[in-house]
């Protein structure tokens, strides 16, 4: 393999863009397998109804489409944070509030046309979400307190939070404890009459992920993000305001992890329910890692994640493996992005 | 007015004596910090390392049926995954944040995996409380500090012993040097990479250690996320502690009010919904951070390979 320790030509970083990535998930396929091995389990028939639970099977592609709509969102927001050189692990508490706000939004403002109230209900998710991660953003820029600390606690301040208004105030009549359904004025509509529920959330993610790319590579506040994020102290001396791109940076950070909670509620749910099962804030610190904080790597590591999980089901019945094994193999893919020189070394000789 | 009177009727005696019970966890995690922050690694993997030992803890001992031995076991997976720590981010240089968060995450699936495909329904048996002769009798102190359970008594003298090595001896000017300008200690002779190997190690060791009180003190079964922040909460306190073990201890206290509280509140039947209680601890963590940072200066070569 190559000596990539100085600047290397760009051929190779695009070939370093994609075989990191693609190696790790092969990488990450055979030891997880291995576990497989030692917990009694067969690899083969694991992966092969894997695949055919995302791919196959009638309704599951549109199920893995559904289920990858967050993470886009998601992976582009802790994208962004890493751009500007920010660690927002607290995504997860940044979908939770903007689903919650969003919910909110969505079945106690009555009266309004569609055309008025999705929007609104969008926007108030966004907002929310923008908020909390501003918060961490706001410590980090004028204390000096690490995210990764601060943007943790948030997340349980968040469970705790949604747990209460669940549990209370926004309390639905039934007898579950969850939200009451969200109006149809601002639902986003199925993409598709037949019963998955692929939703416009999917196209709306799409449309995020060109503006990411817009905003991070052609516009004047983008270049300034990664200037930041690059070298912080260029920055200072380009006049860039560091801490001020800190607060931003975590903002827009935030409303897309907020963005995705209010799609994942409009969208799929309809309600908020009293906790979602996935783990959406490491996800989206995977997918990030994976995507290499590319729009188009994100969005292909959400397809990816969201394939995982929704074959994941079809593979428990057929293969009779916990879901759980998802995890580690994710966990694994992410140990080799994180760390290409492992990936490297295993492919040197 | 019935709440009030209540509230002047609970044991606050008992209370304090569950918060310095409850701080454990986070002190050895606070610990666990200071060793690799110390030496210049970023250990925020310390939540992690605490979560895949609660689970080792706990299928050890149900296996073996001994506490003992499923505290070992604990020990030594925090120890394991914080080599593996030290290997991705002092031999393969990987920035210690991300490497961190990848094993915190590694070990959330792991833990959840094994958790679920063994499915084991039997707990392991928690240590009983001892009683320090004498001193467990004089009132009120007795009751606080001499009526515990064993890895209480231990982590207290551990606080001691890590000051003191860290503060006293040839070991810890070595790993502060390292921490500090390792090209200097380099010059001096110290291997910087193989102390860094060693503190890191043993880093996971201790948040391992609380990882297995968990288990073998707390609650004697597993449930998946148990450790739910305590590894953070460990390193805002190691912050807020300025990089000192007595420092970092005294702050873990704090963060273990709210939950001592937070028990005899709900006993009571207090008018407070037990969410705004369960976040007072984090809420607290952020405080902690917010006003200690500008205020306490980490070592200077922490996060950058050597």
């Amino acid at each position: 393999m190559t000596n990539t320790t100085k600047s290397p030509s760009p051929i190779l970083k695009v070939w370093d863009a994609i075989w990191t990535p693609l190696l790790s998930v092969l990488v990450a396929l055979i030891i997880a397998g291995i576990i497989l091995i030692i917990t009694g389990a067969n690899p083969l028939t694991v992966y092969v109804s894997l695949v055919k639970g995302a791919f196959i099977q009638p309704g599951a592609f549109a199920e893995t489409l559904t289920i990858a709509t967050p993470y886009i969102l998601l992976g582009l927001g802790v994208s962004l944070g890493f751009t500007a050189g920010l660690f927002n692990i607290g995504a997860e508490g940044q979908f939770y509030v903007g689903a919650v706000v969003s919910t909110y939004i969505g079945y106690a403002v009555t009266g309004l046309p569609a055309i008025i109230h999705l929007p609104l209900a969008l926007i108030g998710g966004a907002l929310a979400g923008a908020l909390w991660a501003g918060i961490a953003g706001y410590f980090k820029a004028t204390r000096g307190a690490h995210e990764v600390i601060t943007t943790i606690m948030l997340n349980y301040i968040a469970f705790a939070l949604t747990d209460y208004l669940i549990n209370g105030p926004l309390r639905g009549k039934g007898s579950a404890p969850r939200t009451p359904e969200v109006l149809d004025s601002a639902l986003l509509p199925k993409l598709f009459s037949s019963s998955d529920n692929l939703h416009w959330g999917f196209i709306l993610a799409l449309v995020i992920l060109v503006g990411y790319w817009f905003l991070t590579q052609r516009m004047p506040l983008g270049l300034q993000i990664r200037t930041v994020g690059a070298n912080p102290d260029a920055a200072r001396y380009a006049g860039i305001s560091v801490n001020r791109m800190t607060v931003v940076s975590m903002l827009i950070s935030g409303a897309l992890c907020g963005l995705a909670g209010a799609s994942e509620v409009l969208g799929r749910y309809h309600y908020m329910p009293a906790a979602f099962t996935a783990g959406y804030g490491f996800d989206a610190i995977a997918i990030s890692l994976l995507g290499q904080g590319n729009p188009i790597g994100v969005l292909i590591a959400s397809v990816l994640f969201g394939a995982m999980n929704a074959g994941s089901g079809f593979m428990q019945l057929e293969a009779n493996v916990t879901p759980a094994i998802i995890s580690v193999l994710q966990a694994f893919i992410i140990v080799f992005v994180a760390a290409p020189a492992i990936i490297r070394s295993f492919f040197k000789k | 007015m019935e709440f009030l009177s209540d509230l002047l009727g609970l044991n606050w005696v008992s209370m304090l004596a569950q918060t310095l019970n409850t701080a454990v966890p986070i002190v050895l995690a606070a610990l666990g910090g200071i060793l690799a922050e110390r030496s210049g690694v970023i250990n925020i993997a310390l939540e992690g390392m605490m979560l895949i030992a609660a689970y080792a803890a706990f299928a050890i001992g149900v296996v073996t049926g001994s506490t003992l031995l499923g505290l070992c076991g604990g020990i030594a997976a925090g120890a394991l995954l914080a080599a593996f720590h030290a290997v991705i981010s002092i031999k393969y240089r990987t920035d210690q944040t991300i490497s961190g968060t990848v094993l915190n995450i590694f070990a959330v699936g792991i833990t959840a995996y094994l958790y679920r495909q063994f499915n084991m329904t039997e707990s392991v048996e928690t240590f009983q409380q001892w009683n320090i002769p004498i001193l467990s009798d004089i009132p009120v102190i007795g009751e606080i500090f001499f009526q515990q359970q064993p890895l209480v008594y231990f982590t207290i003298i551990l606080v001691g012993v890590v000051q003191l090595a860290l503060f006293r001896t040839t070991w810890g000017l070595r790993t502060r040097a390292i921490g500090e300008h390792p090209r200097a200690a380099d010059t001096a002779g110290i291997k910087v990479n193989r102390m860094r190997y060693l503190n890191v190690i043993l880093s996971g060791a201790l948040a391992g250690l609380g990882g297995a009180w968990l288990i073998v003190e707390a609650v004697g079964s597993f449930t998946p996320g148990m450790t739910t922040g305590r590894g953070f909460m460990g390193l805002a306190a190691m912050i807020f502690g300025n990089w000192t073990p007595i420092g970092a201890f005294l702050a873990a206290l704090l963060f273990t009010i709210p939950g001592a509280v937070q028990v005899k509140l709900q006993l009571i039947n207090a008018p407070i919904p037990y969410q705004f209680l369960g976040m007072l601890p984090y809420i607290l963590t952020i405080v902690v951070l917010v006003g200690a940072v500008r205020r306490n200066k980490p070592p200077a070569a922490i996060g950058k390979p050597y």
